[in-house]
């Protein structure tokens, strides 16, 4: 047996005592967890939890153990959210295929259950779809090609109310370090379009799908919002010289609002450019003096607002929360000044607020209903609530009576396994 | 239904290495295709310019009479089978199947009727309510088969779909395949590393090396006329033997001289045709030796005796390998060497392996009596690859008698076709066509 893993390895060695020479489907290790309502694979997939840390099992012929591997960790290495690959164990006995160990993703969700949980009678479809829809464009201009992206092959966090998706399975995944053509990402669109028809379908058939979603209608707007996201992100302008800065500094900040950043910005003399042959048909200005833009957008990950917020306060968010907890600190600080009269520096004031605010709701959580929600979520649904309370009986009521009656009337509600972990 | 016409293609990668290389093939209406050659050859790169995922540098690509260069996968109307297949399980057989046709909005009676024909073809019939749970790992398969089928794509691509799967699934899957292909008469493109799999399922087999294309036939003209060095090596297994050898003309004649004795020149070659050439590779393949003590006399005198060393034997019950290691000069045994590696093959190459009778009682350590059928024996140029010995004639006769016996089997298959087509349109083999005067 020979077992490969990334360092630092410590959580990864309390895996060596398990059964490896056995056939994974076989296994009756008391560290096995059964996940309900996870996605549906090709192959034998287990989950053990190990240390503190669930970890997903998946048994697949050497090659496909070994490539996954590399591809997963090549994500990781560019920041794309993916699952995080701890390891492969090969050379398992004659007959044993490879199996890949893969970390589960804290407070994932899987859109079986987000459908068969809906969250205040809310279906998700739509958040659901923009998150895979960014998800694919963040994969695409990376030069990832994904080869079978649908909803089962992805994982799904809350995201301060919208979600954000993780790409989990990279069997069918290709890296074309000099980037994708067309052609391949019309592929992997086309293919999304299908796989996801697929599995809406299949949500019907198991009467989970409401009856006003049509699997088609779904699938098609899936391609509508990738051309959309794509377009808005790397599509060329003609620019007037007069009003060049400012649509220039629009379109910067429209790439940056959509969670994207700009890797470089190249300006193309519009009549030279025609001349080289440059598909696109722009038109250049009549007094031929109109210059073409170029965009070339990079992924951001782990976000502008994402990275602050950790550098701040240690809290790891995703991009939505971080964004609203900074402005909650920025609240907060401007309360602060209010009330001393006198200027704060941002280092004290995140302080303050992580030690009086944050942690106050969050150490509040009763420990029974800890795991229903990421505890980011929890905070952010707190802050909504006192807004609710605070606007029904026309006085601010204060976070922490809005943290109690939350904790009383709202998370009890969410289904104690809507999220992965156990 | 449609021919898929390579013309010139070359890929060029941004470092400027050409992962194809001037590629001209034509696939026919209908053909079953294989693209094979080691790793790296560029076989998947073409495919995947077929399907259009990778940019054509230059050359021309033709589906049907359109020129698809710039047309966008999903208007190529092409199938690949197999890649990322996801069984629903929820939907039943039926529902699986006629998926994509629910997703073109066709209306319900079209989409019974074709799933209802494709469930046929296939002998899903009685499961066709069936969830996937309750299949087989063949039967999901076969599944996975229909929901192409059912598309009506003009041609099927296949990339290394098999290799995968173990060998029992695998073997069944290649005869389902080679089957289906057969009766539907769709044009198919498959690629494949592996040459067993190459001969048993094409009509054809285009072999690549280094993104240049080495020779295009049917699976008997590789074997029996290859084009030069490496397509002899690559095709059969194991593969053919290669001894280098000096021309020595006397008074009684010309022969060749070779680490394992001297043969007479094969009559499909003159001393001219050698000419001023130092040195030559002898190919002569493993199953074209034999015990020569049970040869009978008249077969004897087609070819020649040799006495070898036996180093190990392997008899495997219905053969007897036996192995026979010669002395090469070192410049060729580096050239075998490297051809060895190109060909993924762990065969020694300055060693013979010999098929012979299992009935043989020639063992290790032994001198033994070898007879060698050297009518059947190809020579080389070492510096070009070039096979000095092929027949042209006989090219093409193979070609013509490969394209006839495919066309018979399509006519067969259409007359018995319960069903015709499953929606493949017009696939009936026309009988007036003529076929090709030449293989390619």
């Amino acid at each position: 047996m020979h077992f490969v893993f990334r360092p630092p390895g410590q959580a990864a060695a309390g895996l060596l005592t398990l059964p490896w020479r056995l056939p994974l489907e076989h296994w009756t290790d008391e560290r096995l967890v059964e996940i309900r309502q996870r996605g549906l694979s090709r192959h034998v997939v287990r989950f053990v939890a190990e240390g503190g840390t669930l970890y997903a099992l998946k048994e697949l012929h050497e090659r496909l153990a070994r490539r996954e591997y590399g591809l997963l960790r090549r994500l990781h290495e560019l920041g794309l959210p993916a699952v995080e690959a701890v390891g492969a164990v090969v050379d398992r006995g004659p007959d044993l295929d490879a199996i890949l160990v893969t970390r589960y993703l804290d407070h994932a969700i899987s859109y079986r259950s987000l459908f068969a949980n809906p969250r205040g009678g809310q279906h998700p479809t739509d958040r659901l779809l923009d998150a895979l829809v960014e998800l694919l464009v963040r994969l695409h201009l990376a030069g990832f090609m994904w080869g079978d992206c649908s909803l089962s092959n992805t994982l799904f966090r809350f995201d301060a109310g919208a979600f954000a998706a993780y790409h989990v399975d990279a069997e069918t995944a290709e890296l074309h370090p000099s980037g994708l053509s067309e052609g391949q990402r019309h592929y992997d669109v086309d293919l999304a379009r299908e796989r996801i028809a697929g599995e809406l379908f299949d949500l019907f058939a198991a009467g989970q799908l409401p009856p006003e979603v049509d699997p088609v209608e779904v699938a098609d707007d899936v391609v509508r919002r990738y051309e959309g996201l794509w377009d808005e992100l790397t599509r060329e302008e003609s620019l007037h010289p007069d009003d060049q800065q400012y649509r220039i500094a629009e379109r910067l900040r429209r790439i940056n609002e959509l969670g994207f950043d700009v890797d470089e910005v190249e300006l193309v003399d519009a009549d030279t450019d025609a001349a080289v042959g440059t598909e696109g048909g722009v038109e250049g200005g009549a007094d031929g003096e109109a210059i073409r833009m170029r965009v070339r957008t990079r992924v951001a990950e782990p976000g502008h607002h994402r990275r602050i917020l950790y550098t701040r306060t240690g809290i790891d968010a995703q991009e939505n929360q971080a964004r609203r907890l900074l402005n909650d600190i920025a609240a907060f600080r401007a309360h602060l000044e209010r009330e001393t009269g006198h200027p704060i520096p941002e280092v004290v004031a995140s302080n303050r607020w992580l030690a009086e605010v944050y942690e106050l709701v969050v150490q509040s959580i009763p420990d029974e209903l800890r795991g229903r929600l990421d505890e980011v979520e929890i905070f952010l649904e707190v802050l909504d609530h006192r807004w609710f309370m605070s606007e029904r009986s026309g006085k601010d009521v204060g976070t922490m009576a809005a943290a109690l009656d939350y904790f009383e009337n709202v998370l009890p509600q969410v289904p104690d396994d809507l999220t992965g972990t156990p | 239904m449609a021919a898929i016409t390579m013309k010139n293609i070359v890929k060029q990668y941004g470092d400027g290495f050409p992962a194809v290389n001037d590629v001209s093939l034509d696939v026919q209406d209908g053909e079953f295709m294989i693209l094979v050659g080691p790793s790296g050859c560029g076989k998947s790169t073409l495919l995947r310019m077929i399907v259009g995922l990778e940019d054509i540098t230059s050359g021309e690509m033709k589906i049907a009479d359109r020129v698809v260069n710039k047309v966008a996968p999903r208007q190529r109307n092409l199938s690949m089978v197999f890649q990322n297949y996801a069984l629903y399980p929820h939907l039943t057989v039926f529902e699986n199947i006629a998926f994509p046709l629910r997703l073109a909005k066709k209306p319900d009676e079209e989409v019974r009727r074709r799933v209802t024909e494709t469930a046929e073809l296939l002998e899903l019939t009685e499961h066709l309510e069936r969830k996937p749970a309750n299949l087989s790992g063949g039967q999901r398969q076969r599944v996975a088969m229909g929901r192409a089928i059912v598309r009506q794509a003009d041609a099927f691509l296949f990339d290394e779909p098999l290799s995968n799967l173990d060998a029992k699934l695998r073997g069944q899957m290649r005869a389902e395949i080679s089957r289906l292909q057969r009766r539907l008469g769709v044009t198919t493109v498959y690629v494949t590393h592996d040459q067993t799999e190459a001969m048993t399922l094409g009509d054809r087999v285009a072999v690549l090396r280094k993104g240049v294309l080495q020779q295009v036939g049917s699976p008997r003209e590789l074997y029996e006329e290859p084009a030069n060095l490496f397509v002899a090596g690559f095709i059969g297994s194991p593969s053919m033997n290669f001894l280098p050898a000096t021309l020595d003309s006397s008074a009684e004649g010309t022969f060749l001289e070779t680490p394992l004795g001297r043969f007479g020149l094969p009559d499909k070659i003159t001393a001219a045709e050698i000419g001023d050439r130092d040195v030559v590779l002898v190919g002569i393949r493993p199953e074209h030796f034999e015990d020569a003590s049970l040869v009978s006399e008249e077969k004897r005198a087609r070819g020649t005796v040799v006495q070898a060393h036996v180093d190990v034997t392997e008899w495997l019950g219905n053969e007897l390998y036996a192995y026979v290691p010669y002395e090469a000069p070192e410049d060729l045994a580096a050239q075998l060497r490297d051809l060895s590696r190109e060909l993924d093959s762990d065969q020694l190459r300055t060693q013979a392996v010999v098929a012979l009778d299992p009935a043989s009682m020639i063992s290790e350590g032994q001198e033994a009596e070898l007879w060698i059928d050297t009518s059947r024996a190809h020579i080389f140029d070492p510096a070009t690859g070039e096979n000095l010995t092929r027949d042209e004639e006989r090219v093409a006769a193979l070609g013509r008698q490969a394209e006839q016996a495919r066309l018979r089997q399509r006519q067969a298959q259409a007359g018995q076709a319960p069903t015709g087509q499953a929606g493949n349109g017009a696939t009936q083999a026309k009988p007036d066509q003529e076929p090709p005067t030449s293989p390619d």
